[in-house]
């Protein structure tokens, strides 16, 4: 990674009463889609505006390229913000409100038109210069506050909650077409989102944050596969939790006495969150986990138990297992492939399982 | 559902009350009796006529007027200044400072003008139109706040600051975006200042010195029985003025909202 864009360096925020920012340290390089991920009142976007510079941190420093941004004021740092609300002028039409911040760069008008023209077309909103923006739909004005936006030629946009406004199909659609027109564009983006699913779509890096701190930073991958703590593998997706018991650990091998599951054998690269103790809980996603029908084999560890719920997706189904020995169901996941049955509830079931797809908390 | 033949009669009722002496007005105004009664004996424009002739009555309306704009200007003024502060900014003791500025609103005014008369007097201020709209001011302002608190906390915030992150600063971002999208709280502060002041008794009658406004000439007036008719006429002008205000700053709030694509709310009429 070249040198970071954006440093921030043990950032605070004390509202008096709360502590919205707890020392949040992170590095953000150029031309990177990093996300904020959390859950409300997390402080994802306090800090999105504290690098927008709506908020002076009460400890802490904000680098942007290099320059400390300390008394630098919103209007003359070189990032640019498309708000939850859009925040779209509602008395100016469609051009007047993307040619807004370019008044005051001394452009003559056939340049400020051909870059309004140049920004609209850019997000697929070519010809609405004369529109009036309150007779936009949902995902026109999204558009027009991203070519507001980055008309600005900001180094870094920040996007707070962009998508939670619009239904899910065009949700869907935008998610696509936001992470294509930054790879296009390649300015670097900041989102704040409450959508662990939206995150790992869009992100190069996501940091997961809770009660004003970051929990984790890692690619989606690495945050799917290897969360360090219960809380972040609880909010990114679904995890089954058993508890577990430590019972020797040589080198970088782990024997962990799983209840129900009996001794499964971990690598120290299982366990991210680290830590010493013998008690102790294993995860497993649901999907790491297969439902074997009429008699299949599978190499692995295989568990009997009963079905107790079952959800039927379309696509996916979902199974409630109570497995022999294990005190609490397990969720399974499984596609919905040609041929394969969708089990009743009562029926007795066989799951074959992996150790390798288990992550470890003590 | 049927509805209840009584809740119709009262409402009828009820409007005939309200509107009844309004209509009263002009048709006496055009009668040519000095006596106020029915039957109506001809019609005349002979009050009309002496209106113009009568010089004390010009100058009360060029004082109220000139008050009524004065105060509605200020109270306008210090509504925006209060709104803006209330609706943007936390600081400490808000509530009890808002609540201090509206504390006016539910004041009897006989104690606001006693309570002014003296201390004016005590600080030997000379009585004149100036502490008329003085007492306007104090009386308006929380009218103005009310309505433009509204206006300004119906506007998303981010469309500031937005403004302001495209490079504005915080005066021109409050000029080309919040005063634009709060006009139509203004004009109808301006209005409601106005009108407030311009029909105003009891301040106006403790602090006006020798320039009576209006509400107090004509008051003085009533005691003469032969002049009623003139008063009526008065009325009648006053009335048709008012109407015609209202319409207009009516028509203008319809087509602000039409223009911005807001949801309307309904507005005072």
């Amino acid at each position: 990674m070249s040198a970071p864009l954006i440093e921030l360096e043990t950032v605070e925020k004390d509202y008096g009463e709360v502590l919205a920012l707890a020392g949040v340290s992170a590095e953000i390089a150029a031309g990177e889609f990093f996300s904020l991920l959390g859950p409300s009142g997390c402080g994802k976007t306090t800090l999105l505006r504290t690098i927008a510079g709506f908020e002076d941190p009460t400890g802490g420093r904000v680098r942007i390229d290099g320059r400390d941004m300390e008394g630098v004021p919103a209007n003359s740092r070189p990032t640019n913000m498309v708000f939850q609300s859009y925040a779209i002028f509602p008395h100016l039409s469609v051009g007047q409100n993307v040619g807004f911040g370019l008044r005051r760069k001394g452009l003559t008008k056939t340049e400020m038109a051909r870059q309004v023209g140049e920004a609209l077309e850019m997000v697929g909103l070519g010809g609405y210069e004369a529109r009036a923006s309150h007779a936009l739909s949902g995902g026109q004005r999204q558009r027009v506050a991203l070519a507001r936006a980055l008309i600005m030629k900001p180094k870094v946009l920040l996007l707070d909650e962009p998508l939670s406004a619009l239904d899910k199909k065009l949700r869907e659609q935008m998610q696509v077409e936001l992470r294509k027109l930054q790879r296009q564009v390649g300015i670097t983006f900041i989102l704040v989102t409450h959508d662990q699913e939206e995150a790992l779509i869009m992100s190069d890096r996501i940091a997961v944050m809770f009660d004003g701190q970051i929990a984790q930073l890692d690619s989606p991958q690495a945050l799917y596969r290897r969360p360090v703590s219960r809380r972040v593998a609880e909010f990114i997706g679904v995890m089954n939790f058993i508890e577990a018991e430590v019972t020797a650990e040589t080198g970088d091998r782990l024997t962990v006495d799983v209840a129900g599951l009996g001794a499964v054998d971990l690598s120290a690269e299982q366990c991210p969150g680290g830590g010493g103790g013998r008690g102790a809980a294993v995860g497993i996603r649901p999907e790491t986990m297969t439902l074997l029908i009429d008699g299949e084999t599978r190499s692995g560890r295989i568990t009997e138990g009963s079905v107790e719920e079952v959800v039927y997706y379309g696509d996916m189904t979902y199974y409630d297992i109570r497995l022999d020995g294990v005190p609490a169901p397990v969720t399974i996941s499984m596609r919905n492939l040609p041929g394969r049955a969708v089990l009743e509830r009562g029926a007795r079931a066989r799951v074959a399982w992996d150790a390798s797809a288990m992550v470890l908390f003590r | 559902m049927k509805r209840s033949g009584w809740l119709g009669i009262y409402a009828v009722a009820y409007l005939v009350f309200l509107y009844a002496p309004v209509v009263l007005l002009p048709l006496f105004a055009f009668n040519d009796a000095t006596i106020i009664a029915f039957p109506l004996s001809g019609f005349t424009t002979e009050w009309f006529a002496q209106l113009a002739t009568i010089e004390a009555l010009h100058d009360s309306v060029i004082n109220s007027l000139y008050i009524a704009v004065s105060t509605a200007i200020l109270a306008t003024c210090f509504g925006v200044f209060a709104a803006r502060a209330s609706s943007r900014y936390d600081f400490p003791a808000k509530r009890g400072i808002m609540g201090f500025i509206m504390i006016p609103m539910v004041l009897p005014e006989i104690i606001i003008a006693v309570a002014l008369l003296v201390v004016l007097l005590q600080l030997g201020i000379a009585l004149s139109a100036w502490t008329v709209i003085l007492g306007h001011v104090l009386l308006c302002t929380p009218f103005s706040i009310a309505i433009l608190n509204s206006a300004f906390l119906a506007m998303d915030r981010s469309l500031e600051e937005a403004a302001y992150d495209l490079g504005e600063t915080r005066w021109s971002a409050f000029r080309l975006i919040t005063l634009p999208l709060v006009m139509p709280g203004i004009v109808s502060s301006l209005l409601i200042s106005f009108t407030i002041s311009l029909d105003e008794f009891i301040i106006a009658f403790f602090l006006t010195g020798n320039e009576p406004t209006l509400p107090v000439y004509l008051w003085s007036q009533l005691r003469f029985p032969q002049k009623i008719p003139v008063v009526m006429a008065l009325g009648t002008i006053l009335l048709a003025a008012s109407l015609i205000l209202l319409t207009t700053a009516e028509y203008f709030r319809r087509r602000g909202v039409a223009r911005t694509g807001a949801k309307d709310t309904g507005g005072f009429l």
